[in-house]
C-alpha cells in the first residue's frame, strides 16, 4: 500500500503510533497536542485513553510499557510539568516494550499560560529527543522513536509545537507491524528505584548517553545540505522550514531532527569554512550555545549577534517574514489604511454558556477574592464580568485560594472571602489534592466546581464524570459531590448556575458559613453532545429560546452586562440573535423590566 | 513559485471545511501543499485563519508570511481589514458583506466600524461578494462557505480540478448537489 494523505502533524503522530504497533496510549487533553489522543482512539487496535491528569497518563503508559506493550503518552508542554515526576525517574529505569512521550510546545503562545521551551527537559532528564519539522518527520519519526526506546532501554521525548500540531502536509501511509507482547520478568533492581538501584542506573544512563551522541552524529535525522555558500544555517522543528523560505538555495543547511544529544561533530563539521551561520531555533537558545561552544561565537546569529546584541526574537514564533526583518534589517512596509476600523474580537463565553449566570453573579460581589483555573471558565476574567483576580495553573484555583485566604486572615478584622473556581475536569486533573488540603490544614476557603459534564475548553473530551470513556465505551461516573464529602468537606450545595437568585443565595450561604464549603454548579455545555444521562436529567436544555418584548424595553442595557454574544442593542432597545439564544434565560432574569420573555429557568 | 491563500474568519462559518476541500483538490492536482491553521479559541467567537500555501515545486513553510497573499478571502468583513498586511502588493481581496460583532460591540462598548467595504475598496482589489444572499438564493444559507470556497477557485484559475469527487468524499449525500452549485455560484462571482 502506498498512500499519500493530507495530515496534520497530530493525525501523523497518531498514525505513526498505530503504524508502530503500540498497543497503550494515554493523554491529558491540552491544545495543542489534544488531537494526537482523539485520533489514536479512533484505531480499535489500541488501547487508549484520557487519564485525569498528565502525570498519571505517563504512569500508566510507563506500566504498560513495563507490562510488555509499545506504549505512548502526549501532553502539552505545560502538561510535561505536571507529568516531570515520573519522567525523570522513567529516564533511569526504561520500560520494557517501547515508551515515546510527545510534548506540545507553544512558541506564541496561541492557546497557554507560558512559553516554556520543553527541549530543556530533554537534557534536565538526560533522555533522547526528536523534533520533527512536518506531518511526514511527525510519523517517521513517532515510529522509529519505538524503536530507539527499546534498543537503548530509554524514554523517547517527541517535542512538537503548535504549527507541526495543526499544520497540514502530505504523509505516505504504511501498514501498522503487530509488535508480540514482550513477556514481563521481575527485574527489581531495574524497576525498584531505591538509592541503591538508582545509583547503578545512573551510571547507565550515561553509558546511554554516550552511545546516543554518537548515533547523533551519524543518523539520518540530522543531516547537512550543502549548497556551497558560505552562510549557514543551523535550525530544528519547525524552523528549518521558516529558514529555508528566506535562505533558499544561498545557505548550506545543518537540519537537527534528533535534537538530544546534539550532533556536536556534525555541527563541528558543518561550521568548517562559513563566514556567517544562522541558529533559527523557536524560544531558547539550545541550539546556539552548543555553536557557542564549538567555539563559533564571532560568526554566529541568533537570539544574540556576535557583539552581543540582540538578533532573532528571544520569544513569540519564527516565522520567515520574522526572520526575514532580522536578516536584511528592513521592516516589511505596513500598508497604509484606516486601522480604526478593527474592533478587537476577544473570546468570549457562548451563548448559553453555563458559566454565565455564576459569573455574572460573582462578578458583582465586591467583598470576594476569586482564584480562577484554566479553562473556559478563565473569561470570567474578562469584561463585563472581571470577575476573577488570579490565575496560574490546573488546580491552583483551590489551593490558591486556600493560602490567600491564610494570608488575609492574618490581618484582625479580615472579612474578605476567598472563592476558588474551577471546572469539572479541572478538578479531576489536580483540584482534589488542593480542596484536601483546605480540609487537612482548617482552611475555610470557598470552592466552587463548574461541572459542565465535560472537558469544554480543548473540545469536549470525556472526563471521569461524564460516564464515557475516551473511545466511547459507558463507564463508571465519578460523582463530585460524593468526592467532596469524601474529602472532609461537610457543606456541599448542588446548582443550576442559570438561576440567578438561587446562585446568589448559595454564595450568600458560604460566605456565611466559618468553614469550607463548595458549590458545585452543575449544567451541560451549551456545546455538549448530550449523552443519554445528559437528556435524561435535562429533557428541555437549550430547546428555548428567548425573545425581547419591544415595548416594554426601555433600552436601559442592563442585559449586556450578562456578555452574551447573542444580545445586543439595536435602534436603543435589546434585540436578541435568534439563531444564537438557547433559552438560559440569564439576560431575562437581569432585565429590570421584564421585557425578555421565553425559555426556562 | 508558491501560491499564498488567506482565508479568515470568526469561529462557527466555515472556514475549516473550506480550507480542507481546497487542500484536497490541490493535493490531486499534484500540488505540494500545506496548510496551517489557528483555530484554539474559535469556537468562543475569536477569529480564524487558515493559512494554504501550493506549489508544483516543495513548499516549505505552512506560514504565509506578511505581505505575500495572492488571495484574501474574508468570511466576515472586519475580518478583512485585520489581515490586510498580509496581501500582497497587487494581490486580491474577496470579502463577503457580513458582519459577525465580537463582544465589544454586542455588550455596547463600540460600534461595529462603518465603511470597511469602502476602506477595502480605496487600499486593495476588492471584490465584494453577498455571500449570504447568494447562499439564500440557491437554498441553504450555510453553503457561504461553498461560496467563497468558489471565489478562491475561480480566482486563482483551478476549475480544472474535480471539485464534485472532493465534495462528494467530503460532504453529506443530501447536501452533495447544494454544495455543488455554490461552488460554481462562487466562481461565476470571482470573474
Amino acid at each position: 500500500m502506498s498512500k499519500k494523505q493530507l495530515m496534520t502533524g497530530n493525525e501523523a503522530i497518531a498514525r505513526g503510533v498505530f503504524e508502530a504497533g503500540v498497543r497503550f496510549a494515554a493523554a491529558y487533553p491540552g491544545t495543542p497536542s489534544t488531537e494526537i489522543l482523539e485520533n489514536i482512539s479512533s484505531y480499535r487496535e489500541i488501547s487508549a485513553q484520557w487519564s485525569p491528569n498528565e502525570k498519571v497518563a505517563l504512569e500508566a503508559a510507563y506500566g504498560a510499557s513495563v507490562g510488555g506493550v509499545r506504549s505512548f503518552a502526549s501532553m502539552k508542554h505545560v502538561g510535561l510539568n505536571v507529568a516531570a515526576d515520573p519522567f525523570f525517574t522513567v529516564a533511569y529505569t526504561g520500560g520494557n516494550a517501547g515508551l515515546v512521550v510527545v510534548t506540545a510546545d507553544e512558541p506564541g503562545q496561541h492557546s497557554s499560560q507560558n512559553e516554556q521551551d520543553n527541549r530543556n527537559y530533554a537534557r534536565h532528564a538526560k533522555v533522547p529527543m526528536f523534533e520533527p519539522s512536518d506531518s511526514s518527520e511527525c510519523k517517521a519519526m513517532t515510529k522509529f522513536a519505538f524503536e530507539m526506546s527499546e534498543t537503548y532501554e530509554t524514554p523517547v521525548l517527541i517535542r512538537v509545537t503548535t504549527r507541526v500540531c495543526h499544520s497540514k502536509s502530505l504523509v505516505e501511509l504504511e501498514e501498522r507491524a503487530e509488535r508480540p507482547i514482550v513477556p514481563y520478568v521481575k527485574n527489581a533492581q531495574k524497576y525498584v528505584c531505591v538509592p541503591a538501584n538508582a545509583r547503578v542506573c545512573r551510571a547507565e544512563v550515561e553509558k546511554r548517553l554516550d552511545a546516543l551522541k554518537i548515533y547523533s552524529d551519524n543518523c539520518p535525522w540530522n543531516y547537512i545540505e550543502d549548497n556551497g555558500a558560505k552562510v549557514g544555517v543551523i535550525a530544528s522543528g519547525m524552523a528549518i522550514n521558516y529558514a529555508k523560505e528566506v535562505f533558499g538555495g544561498e545557505a548550506n543547511y545543518l537540519k537537527i531532527g534528533f535534537s538530544f544529544p546534539l550532533p556536536m561533530g556534525l555541527m563541528k563539521k558543518f561550521l568548517q569554512g562559513l563566514e556567517k551561520v544562522y541558529v533559527v531555533e523557536e524560544n531558547d537558545p539550545i541550539l546556539e550555545e552548543a555553536v557557542r561552544m564549538l567555539g563559533a561565537g564571532d560568526i554566529l546569529y541568533g537570539k544574540y549577534a556576535p557583539d552581543g546584541t540582540r538578533f532573532f526574537p528571544a520569544f513569540g514564533e519564527l516565522t520567515s517574514d520574522v526572520l526575514r526583518k532580522a536578516v536584511t534589517g528592513k521592516e516589511i512596509p505596513a500598508r497604509d489604511f484606516d486601522r480604526t476600523k478593527i474592533v478587537a474580537r476577544p473570546p468570549a463565553l457562548c451563548a448559553g454558556c453555563p458559566h454565565r449566570g455564576f459569573f455574572f453573579e460573582l462578578g458583582k460581589r465586591k467583598d470576594l477574592i476569586v482564584s480562577g483555573d484554566i479553562g473556559c471558565y478563565t473569561l470570567g476574567y474578562a469584561a463585563p464580568y472581571n470577575a476573577m483576580d488570579c490565575n496560574c495553573c490546573m488546580g491552583a484555583s483551590v489551593s490558591g485560594a486556600n493560602g490567600i485566604q491564610k494570608a488575609l486572615d492574618m490581618v484582625e478584622g479580615n472579612t474578605k472571602r476567598v472563592v476558588g473556581v474551577l471546572g469539572d475536569s479541572t478538578f479531576f486533573h489536580s483540584g482534589m489534592t488542593s480542596l484536601l488540603d483546605i480540609v487537612y490544614n482548617k482552611g475555610n476557603a470557598i470552592t466552587v466546581i463548574l461541572d459542565n459534564r465535560i472537558t469544554g475548553m480543548t473540545g469536549h473530551q470525556q472526563n471521569p464524570g461524564t460516564g464515557f470513556t475516551a473511545q466511547g465505551e459507558e463507564t463508571k461516573i465519578v460523582n463530585i459531590e460524593g468526592i467532596v464529602r469524601a474529602l472532609g468537606i461537610e457543606h456541599v450545595r448542588v446548582i443550576d448556575p442559570n438561576d440567578l437568585k438561587l446562585v446568589r443565595e448559595t454564595l450568600d450561604w458560604a460566605v456565611s458559613l466559618k468553614e469550607p464549603s463548595v458549590i458545585i454548579t452543575r449544567y451541560p455545555c451549551v456545546l455538549k453532545k448530550m449523552s443519554l444521562y445528559d437528556k435524561n436529567e435535562w429533557p428541555d436544555a437549550y430547546k428555548e429560546k428567548c425573545e425581547v418584548e419591544t415595548e416594554k424595553c426601555i433600552g436601559c442595557k442592563a442585559c449586556l452586562k450578562s456578555g452574551c454574544p447573542a444580545i445586543s442593542v439595536k435602534d436603543k432597545k435589546a434585540f436578541i440573535d435568534k439563531t444564537m439564544c438557547v433559552g438560559c434565560t440569564v439576560c431575562k432574569q437581569i432585565c429590570p423590566k421584564a421585557a425578555i420573555k421565553g425559555g426556562q429557568v | 513559485m508558491t501560491k499564498n491563500i488567506l482565508l479568515v474568519g470568526v469561529g462557527g462559518q466555515g472556514t475549516i471545511l473550506a480550507s480542507k476541500i481546497l487542500t484536497l483538490g490541490l493535493q490531486k492536482a499534484n500540488y505540494d501543499v500545506k496548510m496551517s491553521e489557528i483555530h484554539g479559541m474559535s469556537q468562543r467567537g475569536g477569529s480564524v485563519t487558515s493559512h494554504i500555501r501550493y506549489s508544483k515545486e516543495k513548499v516549505f513553510s505552512p506560514v504565509i508570511e506578511l505581505g505575500q497573499a495572492d488571495v484574501l478571502v474574508a468570511f466576515e468583513k472586519m475580518e478583512a481589514l485585520r489581515y490586510l498586511d498580509y496581501l500582497k502588493e497587487g494581490g486580491k481581496v474577496f470579502v463577503n458583506d457580513f458582519e459577525i460583532p465580537g463582544i465589544p460591540i454586542t455588550s455596547g462598548q463600540t460600534e461595529y466600524p462603518k465603511g470597511i467595504l469602502e476602506e477595502l475598496k480605496r487600499c486593495a482589489d476588492t471584490t465584494v461578494i453577498e455571500a449570504d444572499k447568494e447562499a439564500e438564493k440557491i437554498g441553504n444559507s450555510k453553503v457561504m462557505n461553498m461560496i467563497l470556497l468558489g471565489t478562491i477557485i475561480g480566482s486563482m484559475h483551478l476549475t480544472e480540478i474535480d471539485w464534485d469527487t472532493i465534495l462528494s468524499e467530503n460532504v453529506k449525500p443530501q447536501f452533495l448537489e447544494l454544495n455543488k452549485l455554490a461552488i460554481r455560484r462562487g466562481i461565476e462571482l470571482a470573474r
